[in-house]
């Protein structure tokens, strides 16, 4: 059961084994060029594990001692987790001791390909997600490590290889756009976020794109569950 | 060198670790499994992910401008390949790869 359902998770995980490798090692890397000991990038790499915050830490660390502002930091950089867990409660019922690790691991990729992915029948769908989710922060955490260890000697040409993330998020979109009958949400989606982008800039949009579309979804309720209702009967 | 001491270093990333925690499990601690999710939250769950997929593309796409520098062409074009391999295929590895590929070229050779 849970080689079928290793062998089911890995192909989803081969973009995010790329994306995380080149962003962990340039992760890395920098805590190398400050000064750290390779502890620092693998303890927070497979403690905090979240991406955008553990960059923003080096930042931290390397000014005076701002627990406070440390703390308004992290919720505000991480507060989108709170939307994944309002989309996986249902999910993750029943999964036992799996569970913890589940929401544990939710990262912004783990949870697209959680979300989204067309788990093949007879594969059981907690090992299935516990493998993607151990997988993924196994290429975090060992991409980070070895940044650390060997970062500052790695030359290669990897201009652009970021790129990597985007295009995947660009697929799950495409996925789960043409699931969906009627395009409301996912139009909210880029809309409220592009809006906030232009609006706020890049250091702050996040926050009022995340609570327009709350708002916007909660005003455009009716139409929107009625298209799910219609969805159910055809 | 950081200017923090060792125990200033280890609340600072203490602090990052349980506030994302927190983050991750707060609507799992209030919405226990034992009593039935509120209706709203139901909805919420079904009609968040698509839009925050939306989110997340944009979200990556934050540092492009389009005002200077190659005004987010390598950019557009990548996501055109990506999208189109995935309208032509519906393979999501070979999507990827084909718009990560062909953004890696656009910023080493033409741009």
């Amino acid at each position: 059961m849970k080689t079928k359902a290793l062998k089911a998770a890995f192909p989803y995980t081969i973009p995010i084994f790329a994306g995380f490798w080149f962003l962990a090692l340039a992760y890395g890397i920098l805590m190398n060029v400050n000064g750290f000991s390779f502890i620092y990038p693998m303890l927070m790499s497979l403690l905090i594990y979240g991406g955008s915050l553990e960059f923003i830490v080096v930042t931290m660390l390397m000014s005076p001692f701002a627990p406070l502002s440390a703390l308004a930091v992290t919720l505000l950089v991480q507060s989108r987790h709170l939307f994944y867990g309002i989309a996986m409660l249902d999910r993750f019922r029943g999964m036992g001791w799996k569970k913890f690790y589940l929401i544990f691991g939710m990262c912004d990729e783990t949870f697209s390909i959680n979300y989204s992915a067309d788990i093949p029948e007879g594969v059981d769908r907690g090992w299935f997600m516990f493998f993607v989710t151990l997988l993924n922060q196994l290429y975090w955490v060992s991409g980070a490590t070895i940044g650390g260890l060997i970062g500052s000697f790695l030359k290669f040409n990897t201009k652009g290889l970021d790129f990597v993330m985007t295009a995947m998020f660009v697929t799950i979109f495409m996925n789960q756009w043409m699931k969906e009958k009627k395009k409301y949400t996912g139009l909210i989606g880029i809309g409220a976020t592009a809006a906030c982008l232009v609006l706020f800039g890049a250091k702050s949009f996040m926050v009022p794109a995340m609570v327009t579309i709350l708002i916007l979804l909660t005003i455009f309720r009716k139409p929107i569950e009625q298209s799910y209702q219609e969805a159910e009967i055809q | 060198m950081s200017p923090m001491t060792i125990p200033q270093q280890i609340i600072t990333i203490a602090i990052c670790v349980l506030g994302t925690m927190l983050t991750r499990f707060l609507p799992f601690l209030i919405f226990s499994s034992k009593k039935p999710t509120p209706k709203y939250i139901v909805y919420l769950g079904k009609a968040l992910p698509c839009a925050v997929f939306g989110m997340l593309v944009v979200y990556c796409l934050k540092n492009v401008s389009i005002l200077s520098g190659t005004h987010g062409l390598p950019e557009l074009l990548a996501i055109s390949v990506t999208a189109g391999l995935h309208l032509w295929k519906k393979n999501m590895l070979l999507s990827i790869a084909g718009g990560t590929i062909v953004y890696m070229l656009l910023v080493q050779l033409v741009f």
